[in-house]
């Protein structure tokens, strides 16, 4: 009854936001919609019930219960800071933003609580259209820009999903067995399944979610819309969509290691996460706009947890702690980086040196994030990643391991060059500036809590949670 | 071979080359929903009906054959264009690619491992080959609208192939899945209002501001 009252509160809220007229009142709704259904969520994880029932379309299993409290977390602490964003803009209409904005926690829950696949599909397109509004909230030539290649390609690459879905539903129908598509059945039946079908399955379903997750080379939309959207936007987009995402890609594994097909599930994702690694490394050198940059990096964390399930073994555990790290060092950066962008009127690095001395608690909460981000100790991704190099080596893979490496290293390298002057560098007093924009506590707050979750996981890890990431861990992981 | 299923599925080849020889908008957008409206007959004639079935038919002709033209048609009143298509690549080097692609679905189609009911029917290489036109006009046009009919044939080449497995999917879901494209047509509608409104054109190569 309370993962109904989860789904079902967003979508309530969203349709108060609707019907009420002040654009003052409504924003809100955003907080206290979010921190009741982040206190909702921490009871269903908290109790593990209710288990899934077979037949039911909606349950939640370890996996989704682990991805539920993930966005719900990072959506709750981002709530304030919407609240905050919003007032720097009293005299614009924020209906639509503020109902895309409620509704997005309601479809997220949906895809993480959903035991078919059909309907995971359905929920993860509604995030596709629900973030095309949240996207577009600047209104210019740039932003909607970013917002028709994001939809159109989104859209595209959703639909192949689709595509795979049905693939391994005829997979089903040819093994002889029911061709139902929910997950439980799906599982039990899966040995049946036919073999070339449910490979071409996989490999459409990897793709599809792959355009939504951002893996290269199908990220193309991401420095775009990443760039152009909102930093609030941008943060729930890279911690929580992505995530969702990635549920949906698990999902496809769970099914292929049920059917026995783990060596193509190893070489597909082991593909996509280097190159992934690759692309970011890349295009993170001199590059002079950071929220394209983080958008590089955030390609890069994609590519890192694919790398982690495809080797197995304890990498698939440190990639289930690296998403939780992710969504919240991202939430970090991408706020402030808003901060920043605000303050200056630009996000070009050029332009925004210097950020210490006019903006001292966000420019340092960048710092900091961007510290945490290319896993520097004593930070929580660090420990992820940790894990992870460590899974690589046990299992053998010592090129693989080192080149890990070696393009985490370029990236920090890359990272650092645009984040160290935007942050240190000397402050250029022009005359057309300072702009109205100062630092207000709601602005602040969210991701000062972001990053001190962060930092407090990286130097102790609570036994529930190590619980948590481990039973996820435990049904996606492949035998190496 | 000559069973109305069949029937269907060769009208429905036969309107991919139509639309992507067609020059004019309107024409182009009809015969999709054409299109569109033709498939959501297929469910009645191939399993044995129930009201399951039925809605699913209505469901999918309402939404395919009615209410998606009406928004792509509003959507070019709103934005007011009337003219051509706007083609990257000639009209006939499109139909040939559409042609070649078509011949590539029958040649794949016939070399997938099949259930025996489904040997020899038209449904795989005709899903393939619209899945295929889909693509060729998301690629080969420049215009918003013509990129929305793209995704839309895109979605019947699928729907063809989800009907075989209709008893896959929940009614809930099946309209989910509908009701999910029709919001994604409104949108995109929007959204190409909006581009209009910036650029003064639909044409997509104008949006070209965000580069490395």
């Amino acid at each position: 009854m309370l993962l109904y009252a989860a789904i079902l509160l967003p979508l309530a809220a969203a349709m108060i936001a609707a019907l009420l007229p002040s654009d003052r009142l409504r924003p809100w709704l955003i907080p206290i919609t979010a921190i009741t259904q982040f206190a909702m969520v921490l009871q269903l994880t908290a109790t593990g019930t209710p288990a899934t029932h077979a037949g039911n379309l909606i349950g939640l299993d370890a996996l989704g219960r682990f991805i539920l409290f993930v966005v719900s977390l990072l959506y709750a602490a981002c709530s304030f800071y919407a609240l905050g964003y919003l007032r720097y803009h009293p005299d614009r209409e924020n209906r639509i933003f503020t109902i895309a904005l409620l509704c997005f926690p309601g479809a997220m829950t949906i895809a993480a609580a959903a035991q078919h696949l059909g309907l995971l599909w359905v929920a993860v397109e509604a995030t596709t259209l629900l973030s095309a509004p949240l996207i577009y909230y600047n209104r210019n030539r740039f932003s909607i820009e970013a917002t028709w290649k994001y939809l159109l390609l989104c859209s595209v690459g959703i639909a192949l999903a689709m595509l795979g879905i049905l693939f391994v539903a005829y997979a089903g129908l040819h093994g002889g067995g029911e061709q139902e598509l929910l997950l439980d059945q799906m599982l039990a039946a899966a040995p049946l399944y036919s073999k070339p079908w449910l490979r071409v399955g996989f490999v459409f379903l990897l793709v599809g979610f792959g355009t939504k997750m951002g893996l290269a080379p199908l990220h193309t939309w991401k420095p775009d819309a990443y760039g152009e959207a909102p930093g609030l936007v941008g943060g729930l987009l890279a911690g929580g969509l992505t995530s969702v995402a990635f549920l949906a890609i698990l999902r496809a594994v769970q099914i292929m290691i049920a059917a026995g097909e783990q060596a193509l599930v190893q070489q597909m994702l082991l593909a996509l996460g280097v190159l992934s690694l690759i692309f970011a490394a890349v295009f993170v050198i001199r590059q002079r706009d950071i929220k394209r940059m983080l958008a590089y990096s955030s390609v890069e964390h994609m590519g890192i947890l694919v790398i982690g399930v495809a080797v197995g073994g304890l990498a698939t555990y440190g990639a289930m702690f690296h998403v939780l790290n992710n969504a919240l060092t991202k939430g970090v950066l991408f706020m402030t980086a808003g901060n920043i962008h605000r303050y200056y009127g630009s996000k070009r690095m050029c332009e925004t040196q210097g950020a210490l001395s006019v903006l001292p608690y966000s420019a340092s909460f960048f710092l900091a994030g961007f510290l945490a981000i290319t896993g520097s100790p004593p930070f929580a991704p660090f420990m992820s990643e940790f894990t992870i190099l460590r899974g690589i080596f046990a299992s053998g893979h010592l090129a693989l391991g080192a080149l890990f490496i070696g393009l985490l290293v370029v990236i920090f390298i890359g990272m650092g060059g645009t984040v160290l002057p935007v942050a240190m560098g000397p402050h250029f007093d022009d005359a057309d500036e300072p702009t109205e924009y100062r630092e207000t506590l709601l602005t602040i707050a969210s991701p000062m809590l972001l990053l001190a979750a962060v930092l407090c996981l990286g130097i102790y890890l609570p036994e529930p949670l190590r619980l948590m990431f481990s039973e996820a861990a435990r049904l996606v992981e492949v035998t190496p | 071979m000559n069973t109305p299923p069949n029937l269907i599925l060769l009208f429905v080849i036969l309107f991919n080359f139509f639309i992507l020889g067609t020059s004019r908008l309107g024409t182009c957008i009809r015969s999709v929903a054409l299109q569109g409206a033709l498939l959501s007959l297929l469910p009645l004639f191939l399993h044995t009906t129930t009201v399951h079935t039925y809605l699913l038919a209505g469901g999918a002709f309402i939404l395919k054959g009615l209410l998606m033209p009406w928004l792509l048609f509003r959507a070019i009143r709103q934005v007011q264009i009337r003219r051509e298509v706007e083609p990257r690549i000639g009209y006939i080097t499109t139909l040939l690619l559409g042609a070649l692609t078509t011949a590539g679905a029958f040649i794949f189609g016939d070399r997938l491992p099949l259930l025996p009911a489904h040997l020899h029917s038209l449904f795989i290489p005709a899903a393939l080959s619209t899945l295929a036109a889909g693509f060729l006009m998301l690629i080969t046009r420049r215009k918003a609208i013509t990129q929305v009919l793209g995704y839309l044939m895109f979605e019947n080449g699928i729907f063809i192939f989800g009907t075989l497995l209709a008893e896959a999917m929940p009614f809930m879901v099946e309209m989910g899945v509908l009701l999910d494209m029709l919001v994604a047509i409104f949108v995109m509608g929007i959204v190409m209002h909006h581009i209009n409104r910036e650029f003064s054109t639909l044409n997509t190569e104008q949006l070209s501001l965000l580069r490395e």
